[in-house]
Order: structure tokens, then sequence, then C-alpha cells
């Protein structure tokens, strides 16, 4: 399955390397291509024009409602669909459950990825992005700030991802001093990236504690980091299992004899966790509907609303988790895995969108050019995921030399 | 927070990082006590909305001069260049004035949210915003329980807008344009003067205001003070507003913060090592 410029890496020189891999390889027509080039496209130029002619230009964001659809999907929806990469890397490295060692690196690639990707559309939103260094560098510590601690974590466990996934692209470009030195580190790297993981997974939700007010009664609540902690557990490994169905499909070639024997043992594993994790987020959500004593709140419009994510979008995927592991039905539990994600982005979006000023006089709409640049910022990361995976040995097994 | 337990979490070391946020949170919230803050005492008993303010403040800062009319029910609205407002509202005392702008509160949920401390809590009492640092993340905005902070969208070089309580001027000994232009509506001075100002009008005539000072518990409590011959929601106070200071809502996640830190590592190191010689061990039984 190596290409020969893996396996002789020497007699190559390092551009000529370099060049031929950045050539595009396969088709180009495939569907994805024709929906995400032109997307792609004018993103790039609507975001010319948002730093052309300020964030107005092309965000309904408001006074009122100060963060739109870039912090509320592309960055706190989309972390928790990172999650998988914490819980895996626990999972593997530290409880040795070794079956799932086959999708560490490309839930560590996706993870990663999106990390960046969402880091980038963080930097769109920001009035004043050459500031950014600011909370970095110590000139200004804003060191009471829960947005402070979460970009601190946010620019470490970027590292430490891509520590977990150096060995990989030592084994891309034949390294093995490296990879060995480089391996090495992944314990230390997977332990650090846990605990970043646990604490700006909470720290997403604490973000809202301040907004009191202006969130919903029937999502706001002092539980909220906890909540947004165990959901992307589910979270992160639902899109674990949806997007191994994916790539299974689109990079067929690429899966190495590893991935391919241990994929249905894996999503069947994992349909386990994700019940488990329901259940006990489900419990909690239910524990705390309780304890604020909201039931004049039940049926109301935003009651409906509320009721359709509790039990449509969180306690029917669980049964459906639990079901279908008990009768190791694949399909069921894929379609489990994508109920599942978009319960998370509605608890997402109503948290920080949707339920965030519910009583405001007018209320927030993405424009479509928030949209296309959102949609843009995913499809980039997608297109690089691609290039990577077609490239790195992150589905395909690591060559001979590199195996422990 | 007492020395003994700041000191317990500076020797953990760990996360220095973490450390600085919660000294200067025990510091704030330590603070306010002793510190005389600055502040102004709004009286809507007095008030008979001739907005001499507005528009001393408009003139002041340099934004264009407010032409429209007061209207009961109309919410009119701080914005990029306003900071100052005053309403008109339709209660049970008949039609009464109030003043709407920062509450600059004693510890402020859009200094403690601000992760560049552009938001500062000035030790005179003013909140201000500082250019060169904030990052436009609007992140004070989230937080503000009074919905202050205000963010120019059509800008290249966005600023924040709200009021300073005129900061330059109070560091030069003089008093802010508002309070200057007022008459006894808009009273200036250090809070606690204020608080007993306050006291004694509500002493001196019982019957012309409920008997609350407005901001003197609100959200941990506020260098704008009010006075008000009728119930403070009917003015457009929100009644849900808590009387506890915002920032505190994130203490306890802040806390845990250096406990995680030091715990979960050393916990799954503990696993990890646990873990391995266990599978050592079933490996040799294989
Ligand atoms: S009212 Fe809002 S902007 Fe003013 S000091 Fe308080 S939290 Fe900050
Ligand atoms: S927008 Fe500026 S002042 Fe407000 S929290 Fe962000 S950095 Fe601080």
């Amino acid at each position: 399955m190596t290409s020969p410029a893996i396996q002789q890496p020497k007699e190559q020189s390092v551009w000529g390397f370099i060049v031929s891999e950045l050539k595009p390889r396969g088709k180009w027509l495939t569907p994805f291509n024709i929906l995400s080039i032109p997307v792609i496209l004018t993103g790039l130029v609507l975001i010319v024009l948002r730093f052309a002619f300020g964030l107005g230009e092309v965000s309904n964001v408001s006074q009122e409602i100060p963060w739109g659809l870039w912090k509320g999907f592309n960055v706190v929806t989309g972390v928790a669909f990172a999650g998988g990469a914490y819980v895996l890397t626990f999972m593997v490295y530290i409880l040795k459950m070794h079956k799932y060692h086959s999708v560490i690196r490309v839930t560590v690639l996706n993870g990663f990825l999106a990390y960046i990707f969402y880091a980038g559309a963080l930097v769109l939103d920001l009035g004043k992005p050459w500031n950014i260094f600011n909370p970095l560098i110590g000139n200004s510590f804003g060191a009471s700030s829960v947005l402070f601690l979460v970009a601190w974590h946010f620019v470490l466990y970027i590292f430490a991802q891509l520590i977990e996934f150096s060995p990989a692209v030592a084994e891309w470009i034949g390294a093995r001093r490296a990879r060995r030195i480089l391996s090495g580190m992944t314990v230390a790297a997977v332990i650090f990236g846990i605990t970043l993981s646990t604490l700006h997974q909470s720290g997403l939700g604490a973000l809202f504690l301040m907004a009191s007010e202006k969130i919903h009664p029937l999502w706001y609540n002092e539980f909220i980091p906890l909540l947004f902690l165990v959901s992307s557990v589910f979270a992160g490994l639902s899109m674990v299992i949806f997007e191994g169905s994916i790539t299974h499909k689109v990079f067929n070639g690429q899966v190495g004899k590893n991935h391919r024997k241990n994929s249905d043992v894996i999503v069947h594993g994992l349909s386990k966790i994700c019940a488990g994790g329901m259940f006990a987020y489900f419990f909690l959500q239910m524990l705390v509907f309780i304890h604020g004593q909201h039931w004049g709140l039940l049926f109301t419009p935003m009651g409906y609303w509320w009721m359709l994510e509790m039990f449509g979008f969180v306690l029917l995927p669980m049964i459906l988790f639990f079901y279908s592991y008990r009768t190791f039905n694949l399909p069921v539990i894929r379609i489990a895995a994508i109920i599942t994600m978009i319960g998370i982005i509605l608890n997402r979006l109503n948290v920080s969108i949707i339920a965030y000023r519910w009583d405001a006089a007018t209320h927030y709409m993405p424009s479509w050019k928030e949209i296309v640049i959102s949609l843009t910022i995913i499809f980039i990361q997608i297109w690089i995921f691609r290039w990577v995976i077609s490239r790195m040995p992150v589905l395909r097994d690591s060559p001979e030399w590199a195996k422990d | 927070m007492s020395i003994n337990r700041r000191n317990f979490f500076k020797t953990m070391g760990v996360a220095g990082l973490t450390m600085a946020g919660l000294d200067s949170m025990g510091a704030k919230s330590g603070g306010t006590e002793e510190t005389e803050f600055y502040g102004i005492l709004y009286d809507a008993t007095i008030c008979i909305g001739c907005r001499a303010c507005e528009n001393a403040c408009a003139k002041a800062h340099g934004f264009p001069e407010p032409d429209d009319e007061l209207e009961t029910g109309v919410i009119r609205k701080t914005s990029t260049t306003r900071r100052s407002v005053i309403n008109k509202h339709e209660t049970s005392a008949g039609e009464v004035m109030v003043r709407n702008s920062c509450m600059h509160c004693n510890q402020p949920a859009c200094a403690s949210a601000c992760l560049t401390q552009a938001m500062y809590k000035t030790k005179e009492g003013p909140v201000i915003w500082r250019e060169d640092k904030c990052m436009g993340c609007r992140y004070c905005m989230v937080s503000c329980p009074f919905d202050v902070p205000k963010f120019e969208y059509t800008s290249t070089n966005p600023k924040i807008q709200k009021c300073d309580m005129c900061y330059d001027r109070i560091k030069q000994g003089e008093i802010p344009v508002c309070a200057e232009t007022c008459g006894d509506a808009l009273y200036f001075g250090t809070r606690r003067e204020l608080i007993a100002e306050a006291e004694r009008r509500i002493a001196e005539s019982p019957d012309s205001y409920v008997h609350q000072i407005f901001g003197e518990d609100v959200a941990g409590g506020t260098s704008a003070l009010y006075l008000s011959p009728t119930p403070f929601d009917e003015l457009g106070f929100d009644p849900r507003l808590k009387n506890e200071s915002y920032p505190a809502m994130t203490k306890g996640f802040l806390y845990t913060v250096p406990a995680v830190f030091v715990l979960l590592p050393s916990l799954l190191l503990g696993l990890h090592e646990a873990t391995k010689s266990n599978q050592n061990h079933s490996e040799n039984h294989d």
C-alpha cells in the first residue's frame, strides 16, 4: 500500500517529494468538489469583505445578540464534536482498550483540524484580531475570565494533538528516528490533552454562566459546564461513528487491513459507551430540571422546543443505542449517531443562540453570508482532511518499519 | 479568600495561569468595602426629562446630539453613539423619567469576562474600556447583565462604546459632564456619600420614594445609584436581576480548574501505569 516515495525518501529531493505530494490525486469532479468549490470561493470573497467593511457587512449579529453562527456553531458545537479525540485517547492509551486503536489517528486528525479551523472562525469573529496575542503573551492577562482559560486551553490542546498525530507525519516522510522520539511523547501528550479537554469542554459551557437572565431558564442553570462536558463524550463518539461510515465509503482504497477488520467491532463498542453517556446526561438534565422547578414553563413554545430536544434527540437515540447494541444492529447504531449529533447541534445552538435572548424584540437569524463563511470553514477543513488521509498512514496501516 | 488558601493554590504551581485568575478574583471581591468608589446618584423624582445630560455627554464625546423626542412606551437604547439615555415611562406614580447607562458595577461582569483586561474597573470606580487591549470578542456584551457595552459593527477598527463616567475628568478632579450639567437629579460623589444622601432624601420625604436604592445591592452593588417614586420594574429594570455579584457565578468553575489540573493528570498517569502492569500480567498468562 505504501507508495514508492515513502519507501525511498532519501533518493528524492525534499522539494520533489513535497511537490509531488501537493498534487491532487484521484478524480476531480466528485459531487463534494462540485458543491464545495463554489462555496469556498464565495466564502473567501466574503471574508475579504468582512475585513474591508467590518463585521456588520456580512454578519447579522447585533448589540443584543453579539455571538452568532460562527461562535455558536463552528466553535461551541464543533468543539463538542471534536471531543471524540480525548475520549478515544483515554480509552486506548490510558485504559488500554486496544481494539479502538485503529480509529485513533483519524479521530485525532479530525480533532486537530477542527480546533485549527474553529480557532480560525474565532479570529474572523473578532473585531480586533490583531490584538489576539494580548491574552497569550501576557501583557494583559484577564485571568479571571472563563474565555481566557478556554483560549489558552485551545492553543495548548492544539499542540497536544499535534504531538499525538505527529508519528503519522513522520511515517509519511519516512523519518524513523523522529518517529521514535515523537511516539515516546504520546502518553504525556495524551494525559495533558485529556486534562485540557475536560476543562475547555466544560469551559465552553461556563462561558454562559454570567448570562443568567439572558438564556431561557430551561437551558440556563449552574450545571451548564458539567452538562457540556458529559455530552461532549457521546457527541464526539457519535461523530466517530458517523465519520467512520463516510470515510469507509469515500476512502475505501485507503482503509487498511487492521482498520477494516476492527471497524464493526468498534462501532458496536462505541454504541454502548454512547448509550451509557447519554443515560447519565439525560438523568442529569432531568435532575437539573426538577431542581430548577420550571414546570410552569413546560407547556409554552420554548417548553415544547426543550422537550423535543430532550426526548426526541437525547432519550430516543439513547434507546436506539441500547437496542442496537443488544442486537448488534449496525445500521441502527449509525442512525442513532446521526440523531444524537442533531441533538447536540440543537443543544449547543439553543444555549448559545436560540434560547439566548429568546425574549428579545428582534431575533437573530444568520445571514446567508454568515452561513456561507461558516460552510467555507468546514469545507476547507474537509479538503485538508482528505489531503492528509490520502497521503499519510491515517486509515491505512503504518509502514512495516514503524510497527512497534 | 484567605491567605492560606491562596498560598495553598500557589504551591500547587502547575497551572500558573489559573492561579493568577484566583488571585485577581480574590482581590476584587475583598476590595469593595474599603475602596471609595465614585458614583452617580440619579433621582427620578427630580428629573424632568430635559436631557441636558444627554446633550452634554454627546458633545463631550464627539457624538451627534440626539434629535429624537421622548415618548412614553418607546424605549430609547444606548448605542455606539449614545452612552446614556433618558426614557419616559408610564407608571403607577404617573409619568416618570429614568436614565439608562453603565451601572459601573462594584464587581463588573464585563471586566471579569474580558480576557485582556480591556474592560477594567479603576480604583476610582469607573469601569473603563481600553482600546489597545481589546480584541473585539464581545464576551463583555454577552456577560453584562444590563446589556451596556455596544460594539461598532460597521467599523474595520471597532470600538466598544459605553459610559466611562468621564474617567479622564475624574482623574483631574472634575466631575462627569452629565452631573455637572444637571441640577440635583444627577449627583456625583463617593458611593458611601451617595448612599447616605439617598437615605437622607428618603427619610426626609418618605412618601415621595419607594424605600429602596437601586444599585445598593443589585449585581453585588453598583456605582450608579437610583431613587424612584415607583417600583423599579416599572422603570424597565429587569426584576430577574440578581443581587449576587455576577463574576461570582463563574467562581465555582474557575476554582475547580487548578484542582483538575493537579489531580486529573496524576490520576490518569496512575491509571496508565496500572493498566500497563495488568496487561503484562495477562500477557504472561496468555
Ligand atoms: S453595567 Fe455592564 S458594562 Fe457597566 S460595569 Fe456593569 S457589567 Fe460592566
Ligand atoms: S470585546 Fe474587548 S473589552 Fe469586551 S471582553 Fe472582548 S476583549 Fe474585552
